[in-house]
């Protein structure tokens, strides 16, 4: 790459690192809040409300949260049940809170895992969680078939003894593209996903089958292909018995010829790394 | 009286109380939390020998003959002499003798308990009892109410319990007859006793029951006559625990119907259940199981009381009032549906032995298991085929971990191609693991588990393709089915003594089965491709093995034979029975591989 093209990268990335590190704040706020008897739509609520009140107009996709066994996505058949219920957060009982702001033009996703005082087992999940982080990067290097690298995180997951919860997503997917989004006055959503950035999807997904390529990284053939240069909303996502985790957050995928530089994860100072560095 | 071998070395006193001298006898160290015994009828405090002898290293066990039994005096008259109000008294007097400072816990078995009952309920006990473990004896006040309530409001359902219980109650209406059962218990029937216990109840020989049971039976009457009639037409209002309270509960009870229980948690909060596939006399059949329960239940008082906070991950899963505390041997554990049945176990509160060859994967099986709710879980490395290394791994068990409740001989390995195409090192392979690792697992753990004599039951996991002819499984399909006939015969030959044997079909279930099963007669690269299509044939079908798990779990829980699991496993099953000519020319269908 040529400086002006790194330069004018890096302060697209910038953007994208702001917005990312506003949502897991907010997710860090709004987890320091939960206390019993909080429900997952009031849950859903305050992080709507947070990231109002610092400028969010738009939305890749509105706050969820997961209360129990619904971070495993137990019994999930359809999309409808990702949305936020009446389900009420009891002491030891794992949440994960997912957001995907659109600030300033710049879209984040984020997942953030944790539990309302001790849970022991989904410690575990999220201690584990960091070698499929290392995995997926490595293999992105490696320019490995987006199906492959899906097909190596499924098997890590199973010898962990783990079930792939992001199957239950839709499409399966483990991570999906994201991408700036026009500001616009009015940002109406559908089915809680913002339209602006369905429009972009819709259109990466038009020009990406021409292409042979998908913005969606799925289980299935389309996804048969070297990674594709952009940002990646990535979700690997943990389930045991009654208890779920993941992380998300965005990795940078070029089309550099130095390995280090041709994918890399956009911001390593979030929640899960620095509990990792930490030891815990 | 002869000396009695199984309260060897249990120091004897005698407890004035009322009008009558009771004998008491103590084992073990007396600082210790103190766990008092209470017999039923007809016993004395010998029926409780082989679980006070598992006490004794960690309690101070305390046994005392009740009025009128073994070696303590009857009351004059014995008309009223027997009244809960006076075992009341005698209990109390016995506890302020051997713990005057401390609360003691207790354990009833049979009448024992429903004294228990009325020492666990009236006032004037409080604060001298830390906790009660019941057994096959309800509370006389809360039975009255159980009556009281099906006859008000009449359903089918409840005059069926009704009928029920009637029905088993039978012994109580007999002996509110006048000196006849005196007569019976002096005469034939105390000599007869000792046989007819051992063929309906398989209590095995020893020093029980003891010389004194005619006189025993014949006072012991005087409970019932004292009491039932009183308290079933007058139940006391306020008969609520106020201690913690455990119910044992044995599902093959001839005397007692297990609905009696269903609202026992109205009487005693924060109620414990276990339950226990055993008949009536479980402190002289399941010893182990009980004393391990017992001691867990007072351990955890004792740290209650102690103000140290509870750090065990409570068992939450399904039949864990039946898995609580038994131990619980899985092979193949390191994935799939062994992985899962550890998991499945460790939920519902067993302590796990996670076996595979893999020595990671066991140890993350293992680790993971502890996690969820197993008290205890440890992982072995074995290649079930070797005879040897089975046979170390049977003797360290028992010794470190002891004897196995469950069983589940999991472990195989898939092999694929047309008969020709199989050679015999393949054949050899496959009947190791599939066949022999079932066979070396029955022979050597089910051997510890008839020779404890206590119960038990062994799982072995054979497959849908058992009953399910095929030319692409010849090798595979004879290893399961042998090992489905195998069960079989197994199941038949320990009927007798209390274990049970199941084999599980479960058909297709995603796990790695596919993605390591061997394919005869082609080359490796083909193998691969084919390994990779079965392996996402299976992913589509995606049925998960923890399903199975689950499956297993409830083989065990009902005692069932044979278990197909997926519908396809159970429509091949139906189909194998009835319409077998269809299921053969399935058989000859190519794989879509």
């Amino acid at each position: 790459m040529t400086p002006a093209v790194v330069r004018e990268l890096s302060a697209e990335l910038r953007g994208f690192r702001e917005v990312q590190s506003l949502a897991y704040e907010c997710a860090e706020a709004v987890a320091a809040q939960l206390k019993p008897g909080v429900t997952e739509r009031e849950a859903a609520r305050m992080q709507r409300e947070w990231l109002r009140e610092r400028g969010v107009r738009d939305w890749f996709h509105l706050p969820f949260a997961w209360f129990g066994d619904r971070t495993a996505f137990a019994g999930f058949r359809i999309p409808l049940q990702f949305f936020p219920t009446n389900r009420k957060l009891e002491a030891g009982m794992p949440f994960i809170l997912d957001m995907a702001p659109v600030h300033k033009g710049y879209t984040a996703d984020i997942g953030y895992s944790g539990s309302l005082g001790l849970n022991p087992v989904q410690d575990k999940l999220l201690a584990d969680l960091e070698a499929h982080r290392e995995l997926i990067v490595r293999e992105v290097r490696e320019r490995r078939s987006l199906r492959e690298i899906y097909e190596d995180v499924d098997r890590l997951m199973v010898r962990q003894g783990y079930a792939n919860r992001h199957r239950a997503y839709p499409f399966g997917v483990i991570a999906h593209k994201v991408d700036r989004v026009k500001e616009r006055r009015i940002s109406p959503t559908l089915f809680g996903f913002g339209t602006q950035s369905l429009k972009g999807l819709a259109s990466d997904a038009i020009h990406g089958h021409r292409d042979g390529w998908s913005p969606l990284w799925s289980p299935y053939k389309f996804s048969d292909h070297p990674p594709q240069p952009g940002l990646w909303a990535v979700e690997p996502h943990l389930g045991f018995r009654g208890t779920g985790a993941k992380f998300e957050e965005i990795l940078v995928v070029t089309d550099s010829k130095d390995p280090e530089q041709s994918a890399f994860w956009l911001d390593d100072d979030l929640p899960h790394v620095r509990r990792w560095a930490e030891g815990i | 009286m002869a000396e009695l071998k199984g309260l060897a070395g249990a120091r004897e006193r005698w407890v004035s109380t009322g009008g009558v001298e009771l004998c008491v006898a103590e084992l073990g160290d007396p600082t210790r939390p103190t766990v008092v015994l209470v017999h039923g009828y007809p016993d004395s405090k010998e029926v409780w020998s082989e679980v006070a002898e598992r006490l004794a290293d960690r309690f101070h066990v305390v046994l005392y003959d009740v009025r009128g039994h073994g070696r303590s005096t009857a009351p004059t008259p014995l008309r009223g002499g027997f009244t809960l109000e006076k075992l009341t008294d005698d209990f109390l007097a016995v506890a302020d003798a051997v713990s005057p400072d401390e609360p003691v816990h207790l354990v009833g078995h049979d009448w024992g308990s429903v004294q228990s009952w009325e020492f666990a309920t009236v006032r004037r006990t409080e604060g001298r009892i830390a906790s009660f473990t019941s057994m096959s004896g309800p509370s006389l006040d809360h039975f009255g109410h159980w009556i009281k309530k099906r006859m008000a409001r009449p359903t089918p359902r409840r005059v069926g319990q009704l009928l029920g219980q009637g029905a088993k109650s039978w012994y109580v209406y007999m002996l509110h007859t006048p000196v006849l059962p005196e007569l019976a218990w002096r005469g034939p029937l105390g000599k007869r006793w000792p046989k007819i216990l051992e063929r309906m109840e398989k209590v095995p020989a020893g020093d029980y029951p003891t010389p004194s049971l005619p006189s025993d039976a014949a006072h012991g009457a005087w409970l019932y006559r004292d009491n039932v009639r009183a308290r079933l037409s007058r139940p006391r209002a306020d008969a609520y625990a106020h201690v913690p309270v455990q119910l044992v509960l044995p599902l093959g009870d001839i005397f007692l119907s297990q609905r009696l229980y269903d609202e026992l948690e109205l009487w005693a909060p924060g109620l414990v259940r276990r339950t226990l596939p055993a008949k009536h006399w479980v402190p002289r059949t399941r010893p182990d199981q009980l004393s391990a329960w017992i001691s867990e239940f007072v351990l955890a008082n004792e740290e209650r009381e102690a103000g140290v906070p509870a750090h065990r991950t409570k068992a939450t899963g399904k039949h864990a009032e039946r898995f609580g505390g038994q131990l619980v041997l899985v092979t193949g554990a390191g994935s799939g549906i062994g992985r899962a049945t550890a998991f499945a176990f460790a939920e519902a509160g067993a302590r796990v032995v996670a076996v595979d060859r893999d020595a990671e994967s066991a140890a993350r099986t293992a680790e993971m298991a502890q996690l969820i709710g197993a008290p205890q879980a440890w992982a072995e490395t074995v290649d079930v085929t070797d005879e040897q290394a089975m046979e170390k791994l049977a003797e360290k068990v028992a010794a470190e971990y002891g004897i196995v409740d469950v069983l589940v001989n999991n472990a195989g390995i898939g092999l694929s191609g047309s008969f020709f195409d199989t050679t015999p090192e393949d054949w050899k392979k496959v009947l190791d693991v599939n066949l022999w690792g079932v066979i070396h697992g029955c022979r050597l753990f089910g051997k510890q588990m008839a020779e404890r004599g206590q119960g038990g039951h062994i799982v072995n996991t054979a497959s849908a393709a058992a009953f399910q002819p095929s030319k692409a499984l010849p090798a595979y399909s004879t290893s399961k089915a042998a090992v489905l006939m195998l069960s079989e015969c197994l199941r038949a030959e320990l009927a007798g003594q209390g274990i049970g044997v199941s084999a599980i079909c479960p058909g297709l279930v995603n796990t790695n089965i596919t993605a390591t099963a061997r394919f005869a007669g082609v080359d490796a690269e083909e193998e691969k491709r084919r390994q990779k299509k079965s392996s996402r044939l299976y992913g589509l079908r995606n049925y998960p093995p923890e399903k199975v798990a689950d499956a297993i779990l409830t083989a065990v829980v009902r005692n069932q034979a044979v278990v197909p699991v997926t519908p396809e496993a159970r429509g091949a099953h139906l189909m194998s029975r009835f319409t077998p000519k269809a299921l053969r020319a399935v058989a000859r269908l190519e794989p879509p591989l």
